[in-house]
């Protein structure tokens, strides 16, 4: 399908047959171009696609966008709930939250908060706060959003409550969403390098190599992959750095997830060995190399994208199931798993139901990444109907 | 046919293979052994054990040989029926295991049942009123069933039990059965508890199914012969059901197989938000306990049971679809 293939069928924003320079148009495009026209047209996928990168966005940006410390913990702040900001005071733009002052209550022991709507504490954008270094390298203070900071401890912006620890829950999300999101393109990473390995071998020499990387596929996909991965978790040392845990987890996801991919790849280089251009290089003289990285790699690399949109989602609730259950990555990392982990029991949920936020994201994102690669998977393919 | 059971027959034992592999990796990986933990439990009761005790105790178990020799012992040993003693909870790890193992397989197989009573007749549905209000509500909430996680659905269902009803939808029994004899009463209780989880574990494959059923129907819809079949007077619900429906049922039962371990792995999660009595808190404790006799074992006999299940529905499915008793 390289440059020469005719274009039947091809759906772009205008009329081939009517507008003569539109149909030029078509006809010099590249293979991405034509892709990215007809992915366009689907609306749902384009959508889906701008949620992603601003996941993205916000795990690269994720101590800008934070308002607290994430790791400062206060017991006099536990469990408050979500503050929420008045942009307007009176007709003039103000942005403010109320003072909320906190008690024990004296027949439970449970901290009661009370919303003292006389104290108007005043938000500031682009405030300064706690310093972090912006993407690992400029070390700054200032943050989206913040109330004057280190003069006065009553004052407190906490968007989305606090959890048991009274750290803020919004600041953590957001430094668990960069935790998230990227473990699972770590993971899709290797579960890619080893699909398109197996994948490839299989699909390039048929006979005993593809008849083994097939049942070795059908036997992994067989197993069923929760205890495993609990297995394996738990089995890791107590004592291995945040980092280490990370990629070892990651590791266990991926290890266990390659075999659509195979899956996917084998299929494409089977469709591909027989194709007119494939034969014309191998006649050609064209090397095995040559022809698998020259000719086949760039007719089936669209596939392979929506193929690895299409595994993240299952990475990302692999993690947070296993964060979740205590034995993926454990605290002081964040990651949506371990946020949700406070959200085990149903008394603390009932009583304080903001814990259960961390929740959406998950789902967002795995809509997301849903839509998106069913999107792409449609375009991968813009000579074909 | 012989062939293909041959075949299947082959991976079911590769399969069994490969999880035993990783289940002796599970007893075998965390630092120390058997006998590192039993002494520091004796220890801990003030009992003292020389280092020549604990060489003698492990040459008994064989602990100083090389792990191949270790797992041929333990693989011989699983194969008598013998696996091992939890420590946990000082009894042979069959016994902590017996009933739990049991309801895994119960629930598993009640929801298997369930995705296929909502699967089927939403999926003919949404094909047959392509595009109607139903078939537009269906598909979306077939995604969203896709993407949430069994275990958030088994907590947001549990939190608004709580909240509205003040009811727990926990356990599968209720509190006066829970240590009672097996019983028609018990089974009946039984019953009552199992369908929500049951539910609750079956929404992402039912929805997709939906989505697997919508597109095959739909496919077949537009063929010829059923255009023929209307043409000639069939009933529509006839002219849908006797041929178009049986044909895209087809890749259905074949996803069976992808379906189950799908279906035992949620469990595992599903059954530790709710604390239903099944393997999977016992797996989830003996593994932080690092228990690993119990671990491992719960990880194998889970896997030998998916493998069986798996079989079974490859074997149903030869004698279902006559394309595969031919294609050898």
């Amino acid at each position: 399908m390289a440059e020469g293939a005719v274009l039947h069928g091809v759906e772009t924003p205008e009329q081939p047959e009517t507008t003569t320079a539109a149909g030029e148009r078509i006809y010099v495009a590249s293979q991405w171009q034509l892709m990215w026209w007809r992915f366009r047209k689907h609306h749902l996928a384009m959508a889906a696609g701008i949620i992603v990168v601003a996941f993205y966005f916000v795990a690269l940006f994720a101590d800008f966008l934070a308002t607290t410390d994430p790791e400062l913990s206060d017991a006099k702040r536990s469990l408050m709930p979500p503050q929420a900001i008045h942009w307007f005071d009176g007709w003039s733009f103000a942005p403010h939250v109320y003072g909320v002052k906190g008690a024990r209550d004296p027949k439970t022991f449970k901290r009661v908060y009370q919303v003292d709507p006389t104290q108007k504490i005043p938000v500031h954008f682009f405030a300064r706060g706690f310093p972090y270094k912006l993407l690992g390298v400029i070390p700054m203070d200032w943050h989206i959003l913040g109330v004057g900071a280190g003069h006065d401890v009553s004052q407190t912006l906490f968007i989305l409550g606090t959890d048991v620890q009274g750290r803020d829950l919004w600041s953590r999300l957001l430094y668990a969403t960069r935790i998230s999101v990227s473990i699972g393109l770590v993971g899709v990473a290797l579960s890619l390098f080893l699909g398109v390995l197996l994948g490839g071998l299989s699909g390039l020499y048929s006979g005993w190599v593809d008849t083994l990387i097939q049942r070795i596929i059908e036997i992994f996909r067989s197993i069923p992959t929760i205890p495993l991965w609990m297995g394996l978790a738990a089995a890791l040392p107590r004592d291995w750095s945040i980092l280490q845990v990370y990629f070892a987890i990651t590791l266990i996801i991926s290890l266990l997830g390659w075999t659509e991919l195979a899956r996917v790849v084998r299929g494409r280089f089977l469709a591909l060995r027989e194709e007119d251009f494939v034969v014309a290089a191998r006649l050609a003289g064209c090397g095995q190399m040559r022809i698998i990285f020259v000719h086949m790699v760039p007719s089936f690399m669209s596939h392979i994208i929506a193929a690895t949109t299409l595994a993240l989602p299952a990475m990302i609730i692999s993690e947070t199931s296993l964060s979740f259950l205590g034995l993926g990555l454990r605290p002081p990392a964040v990651s949506w798993g371990v946020l949700l982990q406070q959200a085990q029991n149903v008394q603390t949920v009932a009583l304080s139901p903001w814990l259960m936020i961390p929740a959406i994201p998950v789902i967002i994102a795995v809509l997301a990444f849903n839509f998106l690669g069913d999107g792409l998977r449609d375009a991968a393919d813009p000579y074909g109907h | 046919m012989l062939a293909y059971i041959l075949r299947r027959l082959f991976i079911a034992i590769g399969t069994v293979w490969v999880i035993s592999v990783v289940s002796f990796a599970i007893i075998q990986l965390p630092p120390g052994d058997y006998v590192t933990s039993y002494i520091a439990q004796l220890m801990a009761t003030g009992t003292l054990v020389t280092q020549e005790e604990a060489e003698n105790l492990r040459a008994q178990y064989g602990l100083n040989q090389s792990v191949y020799v270790q797992y041929a012992k333990w693989m011989w040993l699983v194969l008598q029926g013998n696996f091992g003693v939890s420590m946990e909870w000082k009894r042979p790890v069959t016994e902590v295991i017996g009933d739990r193992l049991v309801l895994t397989a119960l629930l598993a197989f009640t929801a298997v049942i369930f995705t296929w009573i909502l699967a089927i007749p939403i999926g003919i549905y949404s094909a047959v009123r392509q595009y109607s209000l139903g078939d537009y509500v269906v598909t979306c909430l077939g995604f969203i069933g896709l993407a949430v996680p069994n275990f958030l659905l088994a907590l947001v269902i549990m939190y608004l039990a709580f909240a509205y009803f003040g009811a727990s939808v926990g356990g599968l029994f209720s509190t006066e059965y829970i240590d009672a004899p097996w019983s028609w009463a018990r089974v009946q209780d039984l019953l009552k508890h199992l369908w929500i989880p049951a539910i609750i574990l079956s929404t992402a494959g039912t929805a997709q199914l939906i989505r697997i059923l919508r597109a095959n129907l739909l496919d077949e819809l537009r063929k010829p012969y059923v255009v023929t079949a209307r043409a000639k007077g069939l009933s529509e619900l006839r002219a849908i059901l006797k041929y178009p429906v049986r044909v895209a049922l087809n890749p259905f039962i074949s996803t069976i197989g992808y379906t189950l371990p799908f279906l035992v792995s949620g469990s595992i999660i599903v059954s530790i938000v709710l604390s239903l009595p099944t393997v999977g808190p016992l797996l989830l404790k003996a593994l932080l306990a690092q228990d690993m006799f119990l671990a491992g074992t719960i990880v194998l006999l889970l896997g030998v049971m998916t493998v069986i299940g798996t079989l079974i529905s490859d074997i149903l499915l030869v004698w279902i679809d006559p394309r595969i008793r031919l294609e050898e």
